[in-house]
């Protein structure tokens, strides 16, 4: 069974970073109005690694969309810093699955400086720094003059993690990054982000399916319901690495993880592993 | 029954990992197979056979008035350009040309950039193109006269009636098929209105701008050599089209041939040099394009 561990409760004193409170998200449907989430509340404080998991229909990545400011919540709020979030911008960088987020006319390096220079934060030297700085963190210093279209998807979805990195945002926002690689591939980023956030401690809000990935990358998970997505539980997975896969309290709150959202209460028959 | 495994259990094996051999991996096809890969020797290859089949064919109609053969539209060609008088015209056609061009790229500028930012713009852009883009712009030529009267003005309107429509048509397809995410990532960093059109929209349409630019290039040609054969006469000075219309008149035929050679060798000129430089250097480069 699970160890028990002390709850540090965050001093009062401590405000969330990002705070999402009975957010309800709707979208247009042809001529029908879909609720996508119901009264969803959460708060993700500087340095988590804060996971929405559920399965598909549940509204975790509305939600994310809600957080980056491309999507504006029918009721309720998100704030960052205590400003209400109103549309995109560059404190919440996001990244997608999908592996056209990078434009096919720049190369890795003007893709890593083109939000610096975009946002105006910095002066072209100063980009060209920064992207190379970020572009050796994810060992893609080799192909910094390539094009993506001529790199596999593991190195475009490290391009995207380098271009969000350097912008420095408050939050980083990752909507299913590794979903559209091959397992061994995953296995591999989940590597590098988390060796990533040991170097440099950003806050992230990471959306996936996968409840292992959830566990092995976040230390906290928000579980949503399907349709319309509403907060089924709150767990903590501080505890859990890379190399916790195999044990027997990793499983055991995967289980409990699968019981939660799947409804059932008796333990499977067969555990589901996903390939680590 | 038997007790034989099916299938059978084998041994396991484990080598040590291979070292880095010489071995050839890749190597060159051999050389008249990549001779063949070139594009431009297959197809200079079809033109000189075809070179051939007009000589052979003016040879055996023997008559001059209807059909000059190969060798003599050359010479009448070279003449043409030593005279500099084919030059000339060729010169006068071309200025009215990029004129026309210019100004339907920017009208067409216009036009898509309303489309994409106001659902209103989109439905005229879809009206107007809807209408006008199969009316043929030399049908326009009467009412240009009517309206610009005999002269540059005229041409240009008729070219840029060419270029507008099927290069609107071309952008806008381009600007709705920019993926989603793209277009999040460029909201992500900031950018709004013109800038945003500027740095993600046109560059992520630009195979089917540079597709749209394309077609408009024949379209404003083909128009304006045909409205030049129109009224060249009146304008005091007219282009190429008005070269085979006066020569026509006077039975030079191998000049007319020679005037017909230098539509289509300008034409393939743009296309095979400024279009293909252009598409080598960006969405091929880019590989939004093969």
């Amino acid at each position: 069974m699970a160890q028990p561990f002390q709850v540090v409760r965050p001093p009062a004193a401590v405000e969330p970073l990002l705070r999402a409170q009975d957010v309800t998200l709707e979208y247009r449907s042809g001529a029908r109005t879909v609720r996508a989430t119901d009264s969803v509340s959460f708060d993700v404080y500087k340095g988590d690694r804060f996971v929405l998991l559920g399965p598909s229909g549940c509204g975790k990545s509305s939600l994310l969309k809600a957080a980056g400011g491309f999507l504006a919540p029918a009721a309720g709020s998100i704030t960052v810093n205590g400003a209400r979030v109103t549309e995109p911008g560059p404190d919440r960088v996001a990244v997608f699955q999908e592996f056209d987020q990078l434009p096919p006319w720049k190369t890795v390096r003007q893709n890593v400086m083109f939000p610096l220079l975009a946002s105006k934060r910095l002066k072209r030297k100063e980009a060209e720094e920064r992207a190379a700085h970020w572009i050796g963190k994810v060992g893609l210093s080799r192909f910094a003059d390539a094009y993506p279209h001529t790199l596999s998807g593991g190195m475009k979805q490290r391009v995207a993690i380098a271009r969000a990195l350097a912008m420095q945002p408050d939050i980083l926002l990752m909507d299913e990054p590794f979903a559209a690689l091959d397992a061994l591939t995953r296995r591999n980023m989940q590597e590098e982000l988390g060796l990533l956030w040991e170097e440099t401690r950003f806050t992230l809000l990471f959306v996936t399916h996968s409840i292992e990935e959830a566990l092995v990358l976040g230390n906290r998970i928000l579980l949503l319901s399907p349709h319309p997505g509403r907060v089924r539980a709150e767990i903590n997975s501080h505890q859990f690495g890379l190399h916790s896969g195999g044990s027997a309290d990793f499983q055991a709150t995967a289980q409990r993880i699968h019981g939660l959202l799947f409804g059932g209460s008796e333990p499977q028959a067969e555990p589901e592993r996903i390939a680590l | 029954m038997s007790l034989t495994l099916e299938p059978p259990i084998r041994q396991e094996f484990e080598y040590p990992a291979p070292a880095q051999t010489g071995a050839v991996i890749d190597r060159p096809l051999p050389l008249a197979e990549r001779l063949w890969q070139y594009g431009a020797l297959r197809k200079s290859l079809l033109l000189i056979v075809l070179a051939l089949v007009w000589e052979l064919a003016a040879r055996w109609t023997n008559n001059d008035l209807l059909l000059p053969g190969f060798l003599q539209t050359a010479r009448a060609f070279a003449d043409g350009i030593a005279s500099g008088e084919l030059i000339e015209k060729v010169g006068l056609s071309l200025a009215v040309l990029v004129q026309g061009y210019a100004a339907g790229i920017a009208a067409a500028f216009v036009l898509t950039t309303l489309a994409v930012s106001t659902r209103i713009g989109r439905d005229l852009l879809e009206t107007l193109v809807a209408m006008l883009n199969p009316l043929p712009a030399i049908a326009l030529l009467p009412l240009a006269m009517l309206w610009f009267g005999l002269g540059k003005a005229s041409l240009v309107f008729v070219i840029v009636h060419a270029v507008l429509w099927p290069l609107a048509l071309g952008a806008y397809a381009g600007f709705q098929s920019v993926p989603e995410t793209l277009r999040m990532a460029g909201r992500n960093y900031g950018l709004r209105g013109l800038r945003f059109v500027l740095q993600i929209l046109i560059p992520a349409a630009l195979p089917s701008i540079v597709a749209g630019l394309k077609i408009g290039w024949a379209f404003a040609w083909r128009t304006l050599i045909a409205a030049e054969l129109v009224f060249g006469a009146s304008s005091g000075k007219g282009g190429l089209g008005w070269y085979i219309f006066q020569n026509r008149n006077e039975l030079y035929t191998d000049k007319v041939f020679a005037g017909l050679a230098a539509v289509i060798l300008i034409g393939l000129l743009v296309d095979n040099v400024v279009f293909n430089v252009l598409e080598r250097t960006t969405v091929r480069r880019w590989g939004m394009a093969k």
